[in-house]
C-alpha cells in the first residue's frame, strides 16, 4: 500500500546548467616532427598516453599485404630491443604502474598506455627505447604471428566480426578499407625482416601526435617528453587514402551461417565527418533514428516488438571517408520482419520531418554527453586524440552545443533524406540461409557468398 | 615506486525506511553519478526460475507509478545523460550518469521505480522476448558463450543459488508470471535493501534535502535476511568438458576456492594479487610460460570472483585461471605447466621487486577503475552495500600494496590440484 505522505509525482526540471572548464592544452611541436599535447587532469594520480603514428598504406601497394603486416608489428614491436626482452620491457613498465600495447587500423598504428603519474618519465624513456629500437627478435615474431593467427580465427568464429567483414567487403569495393582484418594464413607467412623494414620507414615521429593526460604538470611533461623521445627521427611522407567510396546500393548480401540461431543484420548508409556542414543535422538525425536507446529503431524492434537485444546505429569515421552503419542481431525466424521495420524507419525518416519534441531531445543528449565524454583522464585522452587527429581540436567540442542549437526540423529532414534514405543502404545478412532465405527474397533481391 | 590511496570526502546517512544514503562530492566536472544497488543477484532467485533477477532487472526500466512505458530511457537521454542496470550474483544496480543539472531528475526516477515498478502482462512478455535474443547474441550464438562465468559454476559448487545459470533457460524465462515479479519486488527491492550512491558534481547538503523529498516516502517494505549459501570446499578435483561447435580453438579454467572476501577480507587480499602475479601482462609468471616459452596458450587471464571484479563479490567465490590453446594442444599440457608454476612460487615464492612491480601495475587498474564518475558511483554503492566502506574504492591500492611475498607463497600453496575444478572446451568448429 502507498502510504499517503506527499512526494514529487511530475519529473523535475533541470536546474542551470554548470559549464565544464575548458582544459588547456599545452602543445609543442619537437624538432623531429612529433606534434605532442599535455593536459593536466590531476583526478588520480595517472598518466593516460597515446602515440598516433599515421599507417595508411602507401598508394599502388596492395592494401591488404601492408595491413598484415601492420598487424604482426603492432603485435611485436614490444617484443625485444638490443638491451632487453619482452619480459625485461613489461616488467620496467610495471615497476611505474605502467603498461603499454599497440593497436593498428588502415589509418593508423595506435600506441596506448598509462602509469602512475609519478612514473612518466620512466614510461616515456621505455617509449622511446621501443620507437628507435624495437629489434623484431625472429623467434618472438615466430610466435607472435602464429598467435595473432590463432586470435584471428577465433574473431572470425564470431558472428559480429564475420558480418563486419562482409559489410566492409560489399562497401569498399577495391578501397584500402575493405579489408580490416588480415588472413591467418598471411599472417603465418610475415617474417621478421620485412617488420624491421616496415618499422624503419613508417614508425616516425613527423606526422605523429602524442597525448598525454594526467596528474602531470604539463610544462615538465613537455620537457620529459622531449628529453625521451629527441632521438626519434624521420619522416614518411605518405599521402592519404584515395576517399572511400560512397555505399553503392545492390541487392541483400547473403552470408550463410548454418545452424545459426540469430541472423546478423548490417545496413551501410551515408555519412560526413565531424567538419562538414551536415554533420549537426546528420548526427540528430541518426539518434532520432537508432542512434540512441530512446530512437524510432529500438523503441520499434526491441521494446515493441522483441525482435532484438541491442540494435543501433552509428556514425563511424575514418580518415577517408565516413559511414552510417546500422547493426541488429535478430532471432532467425524474424529477420525478414526486422528487415522490413528497419527499412519502414529509414524510408519514414527519409521522407517525413521528425517532431519538434525528437529532435529536442535528441538535442539535449547529444549535448549532455559531450560533458560525460571527458570527464575521466582516459575520456579526455581519447577525445584529444580524436579530434586533434582529425582536424579540429579540442575546441570542436566546447562549439558543438552551438552548432547543435542551430539545427531545424527542415536541416534534419534533409539531412535524413540525403544520407539515410534506404535506397542508398548496402544491406548484409549473416544466419541460416537455409531458413531466411525465402523470407528475406520476398522483400527484394537477394545475392549470395 | 610508492603506490598511492585516494581518500574521497563521503558523507552517509540512512532514512527512516532504511535506504541508506552515501554522497561523495567532486566538483572537477559538471557530471554526476546516481547509483542504485539491491541486495539481490543470481544466487537469491528461486529454484525453476533461473535467470529471474535479470529478468526483473529489464522490468524495472518498463515504467513505474508515475512513468510510462519508454519514459525512462526517454527522460534520461532528454537530460543529456545515459543510463543502465546489470545483474550479479550477490547484487543488482540500477545507474544514471548526468549532466550535474539534472541530478533531481534521476533522484525522481529512481524513486519512482524503487515505490512501484509497472509491472505488466505485455512489458513482461516483449522482456522475456529481448532477454532470449541477449542470451542468443552472448551465449548462444557465439564460440565460448558463457565460457568460463556460467560454464564453471555448476563445476565448483552443488548448491542450486551458487551453480545455476545465471542468464536462465528459456523455459525458466517463459514461465515467468506477473505474480512472480510483484512477489520478487515485495521482497527484495524494499528501501532497506538498497544503498543510494551519489557521487560527483553534488552539494552533500542540499542533496540530502532532494534525497529526503524524493526517497523518504517510500514505504518501508521488511527486509529480508540473506541466506548463508556457503558450500564445503571440494575435497578432490573435479573435472569436467564440452564441445563448442563453434569454437574453432581449445581452452580450459580451472577455479579454486577463495577465502571469504569480506568475513576474511585480510586473507583474501593475497589472491586478488596472485592473480595478478601469474597473468597480469609479459612478465606475469603464466604469460611468460604458456605463451612465450611453452606456446601453449594464445591468451590467459586470471581473477577472483566470476565476473571478472574482486570487490564485488560475497562468499563463496572462487580464483580462475583460463587460457585458449593453439590447435591440437592437450589441455593437460597446459594443467600441468599451470600446476608446475603454482609449484614453483609456493616452493621458492617471489622477490619483492616482482611483487612490487606487480603491486604498482594493480593500483593504476584500480585507480583508474575510480577515475570515471560512473564507475566511482558504482563501485562505491556496492562497497558500502556489502562493506559499509565506501572509502575502500580509494584505499585498495594501498590496502593491496601491502600484501606481503610471504602471503603470495602460502596463497600459491592452496591452489593444488586436489582443490581445483577444471572445465575444458573442446574445439567443435576447428578448421
Amino acid at each position: 500500500m502507498t502510504t499517503l505522505t506527499a512526494y514529487p509525482r511530475e519529473l523535475p526540471g533541470l536546474t542551470p546548467p554548470r559549464k565544464g572548464r575548458r582544459p588547456a592544452v599545452a602543445e609543442r611541436v619537437l624538432a623531429n616532427g612529433l606534434r605532442v599535447l599535455v593536459v593536466r587532469r590531476p583526478s588520480v594520480p595517472l598518466v593516460e598516453l597515446r602515440l598516433r603514428i599515421p599507417f595508411q598504406p602507401a598508394p599502388g601497394r596492395r592494401g591488404a599485404a601492408h595491413l598484415t603486416r601492420a598487424s604482426v608489428l603492432s603485435q611485436t614491436m614490444l617484443s625485444g630491443t638490443a638491451e632487453m626482452s619482452t619480459v625485461d620491457i613489461a616488467a620496467s613498465l610495471q615497476e611505474v604502474g605502467g603498461g603499454l600495447s599497440v593497436g593498428v587500423d588502415a589509418d593508423r598504428l595506435l600506441v596506448s598506455g598509462n602509469a602512475l603519474s609519478t612514473g612518466l618519465p620512466r614510461l616515456l624513456e621505455l617509449l622511446g627505447d621501443v620507437l628507435t629500437g624495437a629489434t623484431y627478435p625472429s623467434g618472438e615474431v615466430a610466435a607472435e604471428r602464429d598467435r595473432l593467427a590463432d586470435r584471428i580465427e577465433m574473431a572470425e568464429s564470431q558472428p559480429a566480426h564475420a558480418a563486419r567483414k562482409a559489410l566492409l567487403g560489399r562497401l569498399y569495393g577495391t578501397h584500402p578499407y575493405a579489408v580490416q582484418t588480415p588472413e591467418p594464413e598471411e599472417v603465418r607467412g610475415v617474417r621478421a625482416p620485412a617488420l624491421r623494414t616496415l618499422h624503419a620507414s613508417r614508425v616516425l615521429p613527423a606526422g605523429a601526435l602524442l597525448v598525454l593526460v594526467g596528474d602531470v604538470s604539463p610544462a615538465r611533461a613537455l620537457d620529459a617528453v622531449e628529453a625521451a623521445l629527441d632521438g626519434w627521427a624521420g619522416s614518411a611522407d605518405v599521402p592519404d587514402l584515395r576517399p572511400a567510396p560512397e555505399p553503392e546500393p545492390g541487392p541483400l548480401w547473403l552470408v550463410d551461417r548454418p545452424g545459426s540461431v540469430q541472423s546478423s543484420l548490417r545496413l551501410a548508409l551515408g555519412g560526413v565527418d565531424r567538419a562538414h556542414a551536415d554533420y549537426q543535422a546528420l548526427q540528430l538525425a541518426n539518434l532520432v533514428f537508432g542512434g540512441y536507446f530512446s530512437s524510432r529503431l529500438v523503441e520499434n524492434i526491441r521494446e515493441d516488438k522483441g525482435y532484438t537485444y541491442s540494435p543501433h546505429s552509428s556514425i563511424s569515421h575514418l580518415a577517408a571517408g565516413s559511414v552510417t552503419v546500422v547493426d541488429a542481431d535478430v532471432a532467425t525466424e524474424v529477420t525478414a520482419p526486422a528487415l522490413l521495420e528497419i527499412g519502414y524507419e529509414l524510408g519514414r525518416i527519409a521522407s517525413l520531418p521528425v517532431t519538434q519534441e525528437e529532435l529536442d531531445q535528441a538535442r539535449q543528449y547529444a549535448t549532455g554527453t559531450l560533458q560525460l565524454s571527458v570527464a575521466s583522464q582516459g575520456g579526455l585522452a581519447a577525445t584529444l586524440l580524436t579530434l586533434t587527429a582529425a582536424g579540429l581540436g579540442l575546441d570542436w567540442l566546447y562549439d558543438q552545443p552551438a552548432r547543435l542549437a542551430a539545427v531545424t526540423v527542415e536541416d534534419v529532414h534533409a539531412a535524413a533524406t540525403r544520407y539515410l534514405a534506404p535506397a542508398r543502404a548496402v544491406t548484409v545478412v549473416l544466419g541460416d540461409a537455409s531458413v531466411v532465405r525465402e523470407s528475406v527474397s520476398a522483400l527484394g533481391p537477394v545475392e549470395e557468398a | 615506486m610508492t603506490v598511492p590511496s585516494l581518500s574521497h570526502p563521503v558523507e552517509r546517512f540512512t532514512l527512516d525506511n532504511g535506504l541508506r544514503v552515501v554522497l561523495v562530492p567532486d566538483r572537477s566536472a559538471p557530471v554526476v553519478g546516481v547509483a542504485v544497488v539491491y541486495d539481490v543477484g543470481i544466487r537469491s532467485e528461486p529454484e525453476g526460475r533461473t535467470g529471474f533477477a535479470h529478468l526483473f532487472e529489464h522490468l524495472m526500466f518498463q515504467g513505474s507509478e508515475n512513468l510510462e512505458k519508454l519514459a525512462h530511457f526517454r527522460h534520461v537521454q532528454a537530460s543529456g545523460g545515459i543510463f543502465n542496470g546489470s545483474t550479479h550474483l550477490d547484487y543488482t544496480d540500477y545507474y544514471e550518469l548526468l549532466p550535474s543539472n539534472a541530478l533531481e531528475r534521476g533522484l525522481f526516477l529512481e524513486a519512482d521505480r524503487m515505490r512501484a515498478p509497472r509491472i505488466t502482462e505485455e512489458n513482461l512478455a516483449n522482456q522475456i522476448a529481448v532477454v532470449k535474443e541477449e542470451i542468443r547474441v552472448n551465449v548462444m550464438n557465439r564460440p565460448y558463450g558463457g565460457f568460463p562465468w556460467l560454464r564453471l559454476p555448476p563445476v565448483v559448487f552443488d548448491t542450486f543459488p551458487n551453480a545455476h545459470d545465471g542468464y536462465g533457460s528459456f523455459v525458466d524465462l517463459e514461465s515467468a508470471t506477473v505474480e512472480d515479479a510483484s512477489a520478487f519486488f515485495d521482497t527484495f527491492y524494499a528501501p532497506s535493501n538498497a544503498v543510494l550512491c551519489l557521487a560527483g558534481d553534488l552539494d552533500p547538503e542540499q542533496v540530502a534535502g532532494l534525497v529526503e523529498r524524493h526517497f523518504a516516502s517510500v514505504p518501508e517494505r521488511g527486509t529480508p535476511k540473506r541466506p548463508d549459501f556457503s558450500e564445503p570446499d571440494l575435497d578432490a578435483e573435479r573435472r569436467e568438458s564440452y564441445e563448442d561447435a563453434l569454437a574453432p580453438l581449445p581452452a580450459v579454467a580451472m577455479a579454486w576456492r577463495v577465502p571469504d572476501p569480506i568475513g576474511d577480507f585480510e586473507a583474501y587480499l593475497p589472491y586478488v594479487v596472485l592473480a595478478e602475479v601469474l597473468t597480469d601482462g609479459d612478465a606475469s609468471r603464466l604469460v611468460e610460460r604458456l605463451l612465450l616459452k611453452d606456446r601453449t596458450a594464445t591468451s590467459v587471464s586470471g581473477y577472483c570472483g566470476f565476473m571478472g571484479d574482486a570487490f564485488d563479490v560475497r562468499d563463496p567465490t572462487v580464483l580462475i585461471l583460463s587460457m585458449h590453446s593453439p590447435p591440437g594442444v592437450e589441455p593437460d599440457r597446459v594443467l600441468r605447466a599451470v600446476e608446475q608454476e603454482l609449484d614453483r612460487l609456493a616452493t621458492d615464492g617471489l622477490a619483492a621487486a616482482e611483487l612490487h612491480r606487480v603491486q604498482a601495475r594493480l593500483a593504476t587498474h584500480l585507480l583508474g577503475q575510480v577515475d570515471p564518475v560512473m564507475s566511482r558511483t558504482l563501485s562505491m554503492a556496492v562497497l558500502e552495500q556489502q562493506r559499509g566502506r565506501a572509502e575502500l574504492a580509494g584505499e585498495l591500492p594501498r590496502l593491496l600494496a601491502e600484501v606481503t611475498t610471504e602471503q603470495i607463497r602460502a596463497a600459491a600453496a592452496m591452489l593444488r590440484p586436489d582443490r581445483r575444478a577444471v572445465l575444458e572446451v573442446r574445439a567443435g568448429g576447428a578448421r
